[in-house]
């Protein structure tokens, strides 16, 4: 990575700036290091005044970097910003708010036991007595409202808001504070499809009236549906600027990935074999005495995936972790190959997998391996009291390097370094570690939560091959996504969670977003019920 | 902004900071001992020959630094659990009793070679017993560990005072201490083995604690690194949901850590009253368990950095008996706050220096690279 800088080859068209009109945004040159590591090289960014600009690439490609240092997160080392055609510097969000730009984080920063109208005035309460200030902004809000469609009501407390609603409440702070230059970082990763819908509905609403967005996401799917140019980023690179209109899925997969990616998978008809985990009256009680999981019952046969969908939070991954073990059950019982598990004769995670379960953590870096452990002791983690590892006293070493370099082998982990800490690895190497592990030791159930959150497009194509293949040679695969698509194109049946119940199932060929989705916000109305 | 964060070469992270460090106290030191009138090189030179001037400097220090190495062990295995023994000192001050009640119960009848080993597995298991407690509550009740184990400290401390002065004192005698060990409970100071193989050295009270101490680092270290019990430890101190997650019962693991670290602070214990004083006195701790924080500290919880860390604090701790003998405007209270600012830099203030290091390693080090491109 300290190769020269080389001249880029497709240096990004100017944009739309011969129409007389400044850019709204104009990036030149920025570069940001942190470290060895160069997050940013020589980027130019043009986003013209009243578009909506889609920024796309991998996890790591850059993307949150530049956009934290257009909103004064960070400094860049070089480069400038133009803002309408006046170069501005932004050392802080102050500056940013100031030059007009507001942002909407990924994880929201809202106060959630304070009012709609309190996060609102944050920060621009306008004196020391908050009373003017709050007549001022309940007019404001209102009027907002109004323009653009973005109701919601101001004395409403954010955290017994949904999750789409408490969108809107960022949008509108930005739009509170006069912002003309909206940016959204991955702002549908927690929404339903509709949800999603009404999201881009607002977008094109405040687009319609000047502002001007820029959409950083990972999905093409919305690229290709509310931009009207899209960036490219690729290893801290910006590797081309197109117009969405003369783009494809294909082409934008390709420039993100550097090479050819298949996105379609090749899937033939489950044949699912005998039930492996039966589940029956499963209810699960967090610590605050919360019903996570609530009476969820559904059989997992050998040989076919059955795909878990529903919005972030609804239970499904006290569901996960109540069956591998991690979570007691509260009430209810399953089968697990043979063996009862019940509130009355729990199973822990490493009796569990003695039963022939595996599991895949959702989240990776906190369960799934122990970041400081080197990749040869993290592809112990679960299976460390082996045999195949441990002499009488000490543990064999030789052994388990030996078995962590034949699986990042076999999953091609890059880098091939058994001795490399877990935690420098990327979050697609990571996660084919802990695939390997776990469908080395031939599971007959194997749990998967998330394969491929955070995991970049050719990981994603690598991960979704095995899950079927292992499918194909007999394993009762339960798959938990939020990613909607990634359960469609997987699961040969696939269940709804709301609330911590299913709601619905759907076969898998027979899925459309559309249902899902309705299901997934406990909309729909179930077939054979008068509508 | 990044600086902090940047991953330097081991010679720095364990090399260079720590000496950074000690520097910079030294320095600080000497100007505290500036400002109460003294000459600061004069000091620096009673502390150096004091600590490892000569035969019996030497000795001392080693035995100073013996009970370094136990309490610096005893936090670091707590810490690979994810755990804050901060009662090292009662768990060495009850093993004494372990120890002694061990040998008063047994010297008439038994021979050294038996009754001494008998008398460190006795102090092993006061030491553990009195981690159990605290690591039990934790475990299972949700009790913090830092805050039991201090109070268990008082408790210790007030139960020896108890026992010394009600219990085991002999009657007649004045100081609330136990009656004189028999012979046969001597462990062997170093000076009458080396006068064994030929070698005439002054009596001092270094004696064979100082192996034992480093049968410790090395078990310590195969336990930690080498085991499954050690791996689970770590797995539990780095990451407790991964360690739930691969099947390690994180209740389990705190208890044995910390039974293992008031073993461990147990052989303070033999060091000071089966190796020395040959009587259960108070107070022979002496605040070597508090120590054995920073030494675990700056020894970055490795055996190899706790002997480092040990006999820097050994010497400082006989240098600095010395200095107050030598220069009367120093006094005890002066050494008690040296070691406290060695304590404060290369503990507390551990990585203070690590930000302008990693610049000017990443100055000097890109330089070259950049010549490389070019």
């Amino acid at each position: 990575m300290t190769a020269p800088q080389s001249a880029h080859d497709d240096s990004p068209p100017a944009g739309p700036v011969g129409s007389g009109q400044p850019a709204a945004i104009a990036l030149r040159g920025i570069d940001k290091s942190f470290g060895a590591v160069r997050a940013n090289r020589q980027v130019d960014l043009t986003v013209a005044k009243g578009s909506i600009h889609g920024i796309i690439g991998e996890n790591g490609a850059g993307k949150s970097t530049l956009m934290s240092i257009l909103y004064g997160f960070y400094t860049a080392d070089a480069g400038e910003i133009l803002i309408n055609g006046r170069p501005v510097e932004i050392r802080n969000s102050h500056d940013a708010i100031d030059a007009g730009i507001g942002m909407v984080h990924q994880h929201f920063m809202l106060v959630e036991p304070f009012t709609v109208l309190e996060n609102v005035m944050l920060g621009a309460e306008g004196g020391a007595l908050l009373s003017a200030g709050r007549a001022a902004a309940r007019a404001e809000l209102q009027r907002l409202g109004r323009d653009y469609g973005l109701n919601v009501q101001p004395d409403a407390v954010i955290s017994e808001l949904p999750v789409g609603e408490q969108q809107r409440v960022e949008i509108l702070k930005a739009l509170y504070r006069h912002c003309d230059i909206l940016i959204l970082d991955e702002p549908t990763g927690v929404l339903t499809p509709q949800e999603t819908d009404q999201l881009f509905a607002i977008l094109r609403a405040l687009n319609g009236r000047g502002v001007t967005i820029l959409l950083i996401t990972h999905k093409l799917r919305e690229i290709m549906a509310i931009t009207d140019t899209v960036s490219v980023m690729r290893q801290g690179e910006m590797v081309a600027t197109l117009p969405t209109r003369s783009t494809s899925k294909e082409q934008l997969a390709e420039l993100m990935v550097g090479r050819k990616v298949r996105l379609e998978l090749d899937k033939h008809p489950a044949r699912p074999g005998p039930v492996r985990l039966a589940v029956r009256g499963l209810t699960v009680i967090d610590a605050k005495g919360v019903k996570r999981v609530d009476d969820v019952s559904f059989d997992l046969r050998a040989g076919e995936i059955v795909g878990i969908a529903g919005v972030s939070g609804n239970g499904q991954s006290e569901l996960l972790e109540a069956l591998s073990g991690i979570q007691p059950l509260a009430a209810g019982e399953m089968t697990l190959c043979d063996t009862q598990v019940s509130a009355a004769s729990p199973c822990d995670p490493a009796q569990a997998r003695e039963h022939g379960l595996a599991h895949v953590p959702e989240d990776r870096l906190r369960l799934g391996v122990v970041t400081a452990f080197p990749a040869w002791e993290s592809c112990a983690l679960g299976y460390h009291e082996d045999i195949a590892y441990n002499g009488r006293v000490l543990m064999d070493r030789a052994a388990m390097t030996a078995s962590c370099e034949r699986l990042m082998e076999q999953f091609d982990v890059r880098p091939r370094d058994a001795t490399l800490t877990c935690g420098k690895f990327s979050g697609g190497n990571q996660q084919k570690l802990i695939l390997a592990r776990e469908i080395a030791r031939q599971p007959k159930v194997l749990l998967v939560g998330q394969p491929t959150r955070g995991v970049d497009i050719g990981a994603i194509e690598f991960i979704h091959r095995q899950l079927l293949a292992l499918r194909d040679a007999g394993c009762a695969i339960l798959l938990v996504s939020v990613e909607l698509d990634e359960v469609m194109a997987l699961s040969d049946r696939i269940l709804v969670m709301f609330q911590g119940r299913i709601v619905g199932e759907v076969a898998g060929d027979q899925a459309d977003e559309r249902t899902l989705g309705l299901m997934m916000a406990n909309a729909h109305t179930q077939p054979g019920e008068a509508a | 902004m990044s600086a902090p964060q940047v991953a330097l070469p081991r010679w720095i992270d364990i090399g260079l900071l720590p000496i950074v460090n000690l520097v910079q106290a030294l320095l600080v030191s000497g100007l505290v001992v500036l400002v109460i009138g003294a000459d600061p090189l004069h000091a620096v030179r009673i502390m150096a020959v004091g600590a490892v001037g000569d035969g019996v400097a030497i000795s001392y220090t080693l035995y100073y630094a013996t009970d370094f190495i136990f309490t610096g062990l005893a936090v670091a295995v707590a810490f690979h659990a994810g755990l804050f023994n901060i009662g090292g000192e009662g768990q060495a001050y009850l093993a004494g009793l372990g120890a002694t009640l061990m040998i008063l119960a047994l010297d008439p009848y038994l021979p050294g070679i038996i009754l001494v080993p008998l008398a460190l597995v006795a102090a092993i298991a006061f030491g553990a017993g009195w981690a159990f407690v605290p690591a039990y509550l934790q475990a299972y009740r949700g009790s913090h560990i830092v805050i039991t184990t201090i109070m268990f400290n008082f408790i210790g401390a007030a139960l020896m005072v108890y026992v010394a002065s009600d219990v085991l004192r002999p009657a007649g005698e004045m100081l609330p201490s136990s009656r004189e060990f028999g012979p046969a409970a001597h462990l062997p100071p170093v000076h009458e083995i080396l006068a064994l193989s030929g070698f005439k050295t002054p009596s001092t009270p270094l004696n064979l604690s100082i192996v034992w101490a480093a049968a410790c680092c090395v078990f310590v270290w195969f336990f930690i690194w080498r085991t499954r019990w050690g791996y689970a430890i770590r797995a539990v101190g780095l990451s407790p949901k991964a360690a739930i997650y691969a099947g390690i019962s994180p209740q389990r693991v705190i208890i044995m850590a910390m039974c293992l670290s008031g073993g461990l602070a147990a052989g303070v214990a033999f060091n000071q009253l089966v190796g020395y004083h040959h009587k259960l006195l108070l107070d022979f701790v002496a605040g070597a368990g508090f120590t054995g924080i920073a030494v675990a500290l700056m020894g970055r919880n490795h055996p190899v950095g706790i002997v480092l860390a040990a006999l820097l604090f050994g010497a400082l701790y006989q240098g600095g008996a010395e200095l107050a003998f030598e220069i009367p405007t120093i006094n005890r209270d002066m050494i008690v706050a040296m070691q406290g600012l060695v304590i404060l830099f290369s503990g507390a203030l551990a990585y203070m220096n690590r930000p302008w290091i990693a610049r000017l390693y990443l100055a000097l080090s890109r330089r070259p690279l950049a010549a490389e491109a070019a």
